[in-house]
């Protein structure tokens, strides 16, 4: 994991808003529920491995995004995102999705496709679903 | 900076460079010195492991997810020893005639094109897969068409030695796809070409290649590069531009080509696609097996889409579809059940869709989708989920429908869903891997960037040899036909060797 020394800034850029990304990440993948804390650090790597590569200016939108969605539902329920049900997540972030400005739909395809790169993209989120490749192909299938 | 000097340098290693590579090869004999200079690493056979987000990090530019401009599609390119050519299933198509006369590039033939093409069908063992190794969710796309009366072929693959993991879009773990990784720069390199992998070239001026070769990051894959970790001035006589649709056009604006050489990145085409996913009530054969062995192009020319099997991987199936929640995981949660089709879009050339190169020096590609292309991902959309229907899918994950999950009950629906699609970029998930366009060829620059045998307009020393030479949309899987094309310029260099060096 990306953490900070004494004088140096966090490398990490789901550090500051982990509490939202961790809220959006179970209304995306309700599975993600059942997930432990080694579990949620392996899908965070993936994450931050995968922002890293990009400009810092995604990373930076990636930040201002999330806090948006923790902060914008205070408006309309009086609650935080990360503090708000199943159904009122779902809404918020379905808005999001079918929203007008076609910058603020790709925002959310952005981090709806963290969510399950972060998700699907380890291998026990994959196996979970029943995705077992093997390298030998038709004779892994004949040995079952 | 430290220099080297070469006679021929060819930048890139995949289709088109491999291609080159072994076409010039023999001249090595004769004291030519050549070196491929390519970006990418090279992998150990032993590191194709098939693990979707490791192999992807380690085989593609950007993960595979190489966003647009406009942020509403991502595009997947090879960046590694042999090119896309590790990545791609295989497939290897004979570029339609009518496409070919469609683009009349002056000196250009379906003939030539065609001969050449299947001199490398020979080599590459391109043939038709047996049918006891197709698995069930081609085998489910067959019998869906052939129920509708659809027109469905099967498609001629370069494999050797498949074992069936399907996991050929993550670099094949058993080498049995026959890409220029495997068949034409071994050659080359026998013969006396230098590959110089890690290898990425910034710019290009009269001769001169400036290049960085930069060093292996602990933990990553491939071996490091042959050469020193640092920059590099490299002379050369000639110069051959084998980068890629996205890469050659914005290596050589870069390069300042741009200001003699108008059409330069434009002229950009993808066959932008989305993956429908349709749920059977019984598992099927879907993640063992040749991915990609049927197409349907009937409707290529009145509809601008394609349709082609597919099996890919939990993350990128998980992104593929609109939505989340629980209605997206009941889908995901089903993966072995799942049937996948490929719908393509064949677009045209439009004027804004294009290379540029950004403020940092790396290409931007700018991309709208043309009124032609959504109707073409819409209607392969529909085509699609009848298809999965008539071959007994209960349900499908229609993306451009207002509410994407269909039950096959609620089938009838499709048709209204045609007349009243929701097309929202942004929201849709759409990626590209046949990446065309950008230093057409023409007659001249005002039309073009290159000649019919790849050469820059006004610059006899400079040539251009992959997919960015197309002048438009291919309308099939490109890499044959790009083979086929960098058959030409390497045969047109040794014909001008005296001139040349």
């Amino acid at each position: 994991m990306r953490g900070a020394t004494a004088n140096e800034p966090s490398r990490s850029a789901l550090a500051p808003v982990r509490a939202v990304f961790r809220a959006v990440v179970v209304t995306v993948v309700p599975d993600a529920k059942q997930l432990d804390e080694p579990s949620w650090l392996a899908l965070e790597e993936l994450v931050e491995d995968a922002i890293e590569i990009r400009p810092p200016a995604l990373r930076r939108q990636l930040q201002l995004f999330l806090h948006a969605i923790e902060w914008l539902p205070v408006l309309r329920y009086g609650r935080t995102f990360a503090a708000l049900g199943d159904e009122q997540r779902s809404r918020v972030l379905r808005y999001l999705q079918n929203h007008p400005v076609e910058r603020i739909r790709c925002g959310f395809w952005g981090l709806r496709t963290l969510a399950f790169l972060g998700y699907y993209g380890r291998p026990e989120g994959a196996h979970a679903i029943g995705y077992a490749p093997d390298p030998r192909g038709w004779e892994a299938v004949q040995r079952r | 900076m430290k220099r080297r000097s070469y006679d021929i340098v060819i930048i890139g290693s995949g289709a088109g460079g491999g291609t080159v590579a072994q076409e010039l090869s023999s001249l090595c004999r004769d004291g030519v010195r050549i070196a491929v200079l390519e970006k990418g690493p090279k992998l150990r056979d032993e590191e194709f492991t098939g693990r979707e987000v490791e192999m992807a990090g380690a085989l593609y530019e950007d993960g595979g997810g190489f966003l647009t401009a406009e942020q509403t599609m991502t595009l997947a390119f090879g960046s590694a020893y042999g090119g896309s050519t590790v990545v791609y299933t295989g497939t290897s198509m004979l570029p339609p005639e009518r496409v070919l006369q469609r683009w009349s590039v002056p000196g250009l033939t379906f003939a030539d094109v065609e001969q050449r093409a299947r001199k490398y069908m020979a080599e590459n063992n391109v043939h038709l897969l047996e049918e006891s190794l197709l698995n069930e969710n081609n085998r489910l796309f067959v019998e869906g068409c052939r129920r509708l009366s659809y027109r469905v072929q099967q498609f001629p693959v370069n494999l050797k030695g498949c074992r069936g993991s399907s996991l050929c879009n993550l670099g094949c773990p058993n080498q049995a796809k026959q890409g220029t990784n495997r068949i034409q720069l071994p050659r080359a390199e026998q013969n006396g070409v230098e590959v110089v992998t890690r290898c990425d070239v910034q710019r290009i001026e009269n001769r001169k290649v400036f290049a960085r070769v930069s060093e292996k990051a602990e933990g990553n894959k491939g071996e490091p590069s042959p050469w020193e970790v640092g920059n590099y001035q490299i002379d050369a006589k000639t110069v051959v531009v084998c980068a890629g649709a996205v890469n050659s056009p914005a290596l050589l604006l870069r390069s300042g080509f741009g200001r003699s050489l108008p059409r330069l990145g434009r002229g950009f085409t993808c066959h932008p696609a989305f993956i429908m996913v349709a749920e059977h009530d019984r598992p099927i054969t879907n993640a063992v097996g040749h991915p990609k062995s049927f197409y349907l192009d009937q409707f290529a020319e009145s509809d601008h889409f394609l349709l082609e099997t597919c099996m890919y991987f939990p993350f990128v199936t998980a992104k593929a579809m609109v939505g989340f929640g629980e209605e997206h995981s009941r889908f995901m949660r089903a993966f072995s059940r799942l049937q996948m089709i490929l719908v393509l879009a064949c677009d045209e050339v439009d004027d804004h869709n294009r290379v540029t190169v950004g403020g940092d020096g790396h290409a931007v590609v700018h991309y709208c989708f043309t009124p032609e292309a959504i109707h073409g991902l819409v209607q392969g959309a529909i085509t699609s989920a009848k298809i999965s229907f008539a071959a007994g899918a209960v349900r499908a994950h229609v993306p451009v429908s207002h509410s994407p999950t269909i039950g096959r009950a609620d089938a009838v629906r499709l048709d209204q869903i045609a007349k009243n699609p929701e097309f929202k970029t942004g929201k849709l998930s759409i990626s590209a891997a046949h990446l065309q366009g950008g230093c057409a060829m023409g007659s001249g620059p005002q039309d073009s960037v290159t000649d019919s045998y790849g050469r820059v307009h006004g610059v006899p020393w400079l040539y251009v040899a992959d997919s960015s030479l197309f002048p438009n949309s291919l309308e099939i899987n490109p890499y044959l036909t790009i083979m086929a094309l960098a058959d030409r310029v390497a045969e047109t260099i040794r014909k001008n060797m005296t001139a040349l060096l």
